[in-house]
């Protein structure tokens, strides 16, 4: 039963490391069926089939197709087959969780991805060229107010939501990580509460977060120093 | 507003949740919606946002520390974004089982649709609506055509994947019949009609698909759009 669980991802894409992660540490058993992006595959009719938007990730549990990292996370839960740590039952813990997953999408996901997208994915793949210095400029001034907004609104406590490691977090790091590939780094003056932040997200999810960002690390060529 | 506090001891009375919402933005006129049609009362908090009324101190202290709509207040539990809304509600048995499914196999299918929302229609529509409408308005010069047809484009790809995915086989985003998803997805849409937006030119699955949305909803639906209909000067073809 729980091998009918088919998982399709790309570790390039941040959303499918929050799930391969989540489900590494659930210790929910899955068949890991890669889709690479750079050779296009998720554009295949085959993997149409797969995902009638043709994104990653994908989840197959038996004949349900599911896409949308966040609606995988809430059906694995229900199922049991997502640790309640991440995503716990409680009430008004998981309303909490609930309202970053929401914030998330268009205060931190829309301008690290973007920043990705137009200044590393696109010049890289030569489907755009590199994006003038006061483009790259606007990028950076809109990632800064999005990393404010976390120290502000969800960093009072060690994790977004309390003092545990939650899917919120996961999906936090992952995004803010994706942007290792344009250089940037999170200044530790400018937003210490991020930065340490990311440290403690890394260190309670490994040896999974490393693997999973193994990619980041090397084409960012900051694999970070020999850490742990 | 409620200055309850949560914690042990016995509960006092509870009273209806307070819900801030302003009817010119589109997920306030959702739960709106959806709470009108699951019959849960619910204090009326109207904020209104063309006087800045979310953006003093009081409301960012009080009310929802990120300073937008909508937002609830349930005996002290202070909670924003429509769909963790949406959700606390119905886990609470607030809202029917037709609008936001128990059944998890269910509920996946509408989440699927209130996630994918986001980056992609609501962006899109959003973005439309506000360079075409309201920066207009504020700042008084009028955008670049070539702006908006950039934006127009980018919002279509979205509407394209409304009317050849999501509304291919069903008469619903989510199936066979109305849920939460689909007062979302109409909310969004309508927004455009004040940007002189008319979907339903190009789009004739949408197009059928908000009469049966509006249908169902209603009376519920025209209360809420009221300002939308008035600014836009356009209607549904029964109020003209």
């Amino acid at each position: 039963m729980a091998n009918s669980l088919k998982f399709y991802y790309d570790f390039l894409s941040q959303p499918s490391r929050v799930l391969w992660m989540s489900l590494k540490l659930s210790k929910t058993p899955f068949e890991a069926c890669p889709v690479a992006l750079r050779k296009r595959e998720q554009l295949t009719d085959e993997y149409k089939k797969i995902n009638r938007f043709q994104k990653v990730p994908s989840l197959v549990d038996n004949d349900f197709h599911l896409s949308e990292s966040v609606a995988m996370v809430r059906y694995l839960a229900a199922k049991g087959q997502l640790s309640e740590q991440l995503y716990p039952k409680a009430l008004k813990d998981r309303a909490r969780i609930d309202e970053y997953l929401e914030w998330q999408h268009s205060n931190v996901r829309l301008p690290c991805g973007q920043y990705f997208r137009d200044a590393w994915l696109y010049p890289a793949n030569g489907i755009k060229g590199k994006p003038k210095p006061e483009e790259v400029d606007k990028m950076i001034k809109a990632v800064n107010v999005s990393l404010g907004s976390l120290e502000r609104f969800w960093l009072d406590k060690e994790f977004l939501i309390g003092s545990n490691l939650t899917i919120a977090d996961l999906f936090g790091a992952a995004e803010i990580n994706q942007i290792k590939l344009c250089q940037y780094n999170v200044n530790e003056q400018q937003f210490p509460k991020v930065a340490k932040w990311l440290d403690r997200v890394r260190e309670s999810s490994n040896p999974y977060f490393d693997e999973a960002h193994q990619f980041i690390y090397k084409n960012s060529q900051q694999a970070v120093k020999a850490k742990i | 507003m409620s200055t309850a506090a949560p914690g042990p001891g016995p509960a006092p009375a509870p009273s209806p949740v307070h819900y801030y919402y302003d009817l010119m933005s589109q997920p306030s006129r959702a739960l709106f919606i959806i709470f009108r049609l699951s019959g849960m009362p619910f204090q009326d908090c109207v904020v209104a946002l063309r006087n800045g009324e979310h953006l003093t101190d009081e409301y960012k202290t009080n009310i929802n520390r990120f300073q937008r709509v909508p937002c609830i207040n349930d005996n002290g539990y202070k909670l924003a974004e429509s769909v963790a809304i949406l959700r606390y509600l119905s886990a609470k048995g607030k809202i029917p089982e037709h609008l936001y499914p128990k059944y998890f196999v269910d509920q996946a299918r509408v989440d699927e649709f209130l996630e994918w929302q986001h980056m992609t229609l609501r962006i899109t529509c959003a973005l439309y609506f506000r360079t075409v409408w309201l920066e207009p308005l504020l700042t008084g010069r009028t955008p670049k055509e070539d702006k908006i047809e950039k934006l127009r484009m980018q919002m279509e790809l979205n509407l394209d994947v409304i009317e050849d995915v999501w509304l291919q086989n069903s008469d619903f985003v989510s199936g066979s019949t109305l849920t939460a998803a689909d007062i979302f997805a109409a909310c969004e849409i309508e927004q455009t009609r004040m940007a002189d937006y008319d979907v339903r030119i190009k789009y004739p699955k949408i197009r059928a698909w908000l009469k049966r949305v509006r249908q169902t909803c209603n009376p519920h639906y025209d209360v809420a759009h009221e300002f939308v209909y008035k600014i836009s000067g356009t209607g549904p073809q029964a109020k003209l």
